[in-house]
């Protein structure tokens, strides 16, 4: 039997989490992107002493579970606090907040560069040979020819990204940040419906994930107009 | 102590017990893995169905479940169970909270979880088949079920290799967390030792390198099952 007042109820107070899902996910995304695209960009030059601690950055950070990722960070950082304080960056590590980010960006990071240096490779040969052709300096051709190509292709992958980064915020849950997923377990052990509780916070993460998805592909439509028109 | 004999094999030391929680967590994800082979069939069946209420309600399934946290499916189902479990248990007299298995509940919601993935991986191979073998089977008077189990399936899944092996480093890094019901696997066991030697960096460091170790070794089972199931062809 479905309880409409129920959901009025709890629906507001799941919305409560959501900003904090947005703020991890954006900042997640920004850092990570960037860091991705610095990662994507030194390994282009195919020297061993950069592609390598590059590549066992990426798959450590991909081989290994985002939950492990976290706790290493925020629990596992904490035991050098002295060394930390020393340095000036223990603020970082001290607060469950940034310690989620430092692991949620790390990880895109790793899955972000290599999706852009696919992108990167799959830029046509010929357009930045004729970029050099015509007289354009290396950083010219990858700011105008290389960078808008590469990053249009990347969309789809990206879009995929920016949904598993969403779910992976839920995850801060469990360092005491009290996002949806946070909050939805507290709910659930207040008041013994799980069932209610799921779909309700389900709802709220399924919209979220498809307003995300929708903004993407209109993006790409209209950065693709020869092929929309076909 | 030093920080190696706490990872130590010996008595005193935490080797043993990672190990053997490494353990479980290889068994929990390939009891998962192989229950979601069978959401994941049915829900690719339903999907390739041309009659509208299974077609609907697998592509329902695939949704919900890969769009919602990982995290919120584990709660939904262990406190969703257990409440129902508790209130039957109430009217046989029993007073209190009665908890899930939690083995069987981590089991069954990594199978609903990468159910949802594999079903998407199995209907993609299956429309890879070249149609010709599907003529084939119906020009030799093979049965539907006959024709399926001996000629489509195993082609299909050559097709489905490379996706599975995705699969499963999904399914291998969300046991993880199935710590969060309290089952003592392989993240859980290194939070135990965490939290009774204060040394989280080392237990933490030990667990990823564990992850890590399983996940590589799995890996070249997916692509020597890959490598033969392309034996005899040639391809690019």
């Amino acid at each position: 039997m479905i309880d409409f007042a129920f959901f009025l109820e709890i629906i507001p107070v799941l919305l409560a989490g959501l900003p904090l899902t947005l703020q991890l996910t954006a900042a997640s995304m920004g850092i990570g992107f960037l860091m991705a695209l610095l990662l994507a960009l030194a390994q282009q030059g195919n020297r061993r002493i950069v592609v390598w601690p590059i590549r066992a950055f990426v798959a450590v950070f991909r081989g290994t579970p985002l939950l492990v990722q976290i706790f290493l960070i925020y629990y596992g950082l904490g035991q050098f606090r002295p060394s930390l304080q020393a340095i000036g960056i223990w603020w970082l590590f001290r607060e469950p907040y940034w310690c989620a980010i430092v692991a949620l960006s790390l990880n895109e990071a790793a899955y972000g560069s290599e999706i852009l240096r696919g992108a990167i490779k799959a830029v046509p040969r010929g357009l930045t040979e004729a970029a050099t052709a015509s007289g354009m300096s290396k950083l010219l051709t990858l700011r105008l020819i290389v960078l808008p190509l590469a990053l249009r292709q990347a969309i789809p992958n990206y879009s995929n990204e920016i949904i598993l980064m969403v779910k992976g915020t839920s995850l801060a849950s469990i360092i005491t940040l009290m996002e949806v997923t946070g909050i939805a377990q507290g709910l659930i052990s207040q008041t013994y419906r799980a069932v209610e509780v799921f779909v309700a916070a389900g709802a709220i993460y399924l919209t979220l994930n498809f307003t995300i998805i929708s903004a993407l592909n209109a993006l790409e439509i209209r950065l693709t107009p020869y092929r929309a028109r076909a | 102590m030093t920080n190696m004999h706490i990872l130590g094999l010996e008595e005193g030391g935490w080797g043993a017990a990672l190990l053997l929680a490494s353990g479980v967590t290889l068994a929990l994800s390939v009891l998962g893995f192989i229950l979601g082979a069978a959401f994941g069939a049915a829900a690719a069946a339903g999907r390739l169905s041309s009659r509208g209420v299974p077609a609907w309600l697998a592509h329902v399934y695939g949704t919900v479940f890969r769009g919602v946290p990982d995290l919120l499916t584990i709660y939904l189902l262990y406190y969703g169970g257990s409440i129902a479990l508790t209130q039957i248990g109430k009217f046989f007299g029993s007073a209190g909270f009665v908890g899930l298995p939690t083995f069987a509940t981590g089991v069954l919601a990594i199978g609903i979880i990468s159910g949802a993935y594999q079903g998407e991986v199995y209907r993609g191979a299956y429309q890879a088949v070249d149609r010709g073998q599907f003529d084939a089977c119906k020009a030799l008077g093979l049965s539907r079920s006959q024709s399926l189990r001996l000629i489509i399936v195993p082609l299909l899944m050559r097709h489905a290799l490379p996706g599975l092996g995705n699969v499963w480093q999904l399914v291998l890094k969300d046991s993880a967390l199935i710590s969060v019901i309290g089952l003592v696997e392989l993240m859980r066991q290194a939070q135990i030792g965490a939290g009774s030697t204060r040394e989280p960096f080392i237990f933490y460091i030990a667990a990823a390198a564990l992850y890590f170790v399983i996940a590589a070794v799995t890996a070249s089972v997916f692509r020597y099952g890959e490598a033969r199931a392309w034996r005899g062809m040639v391809h690019a």
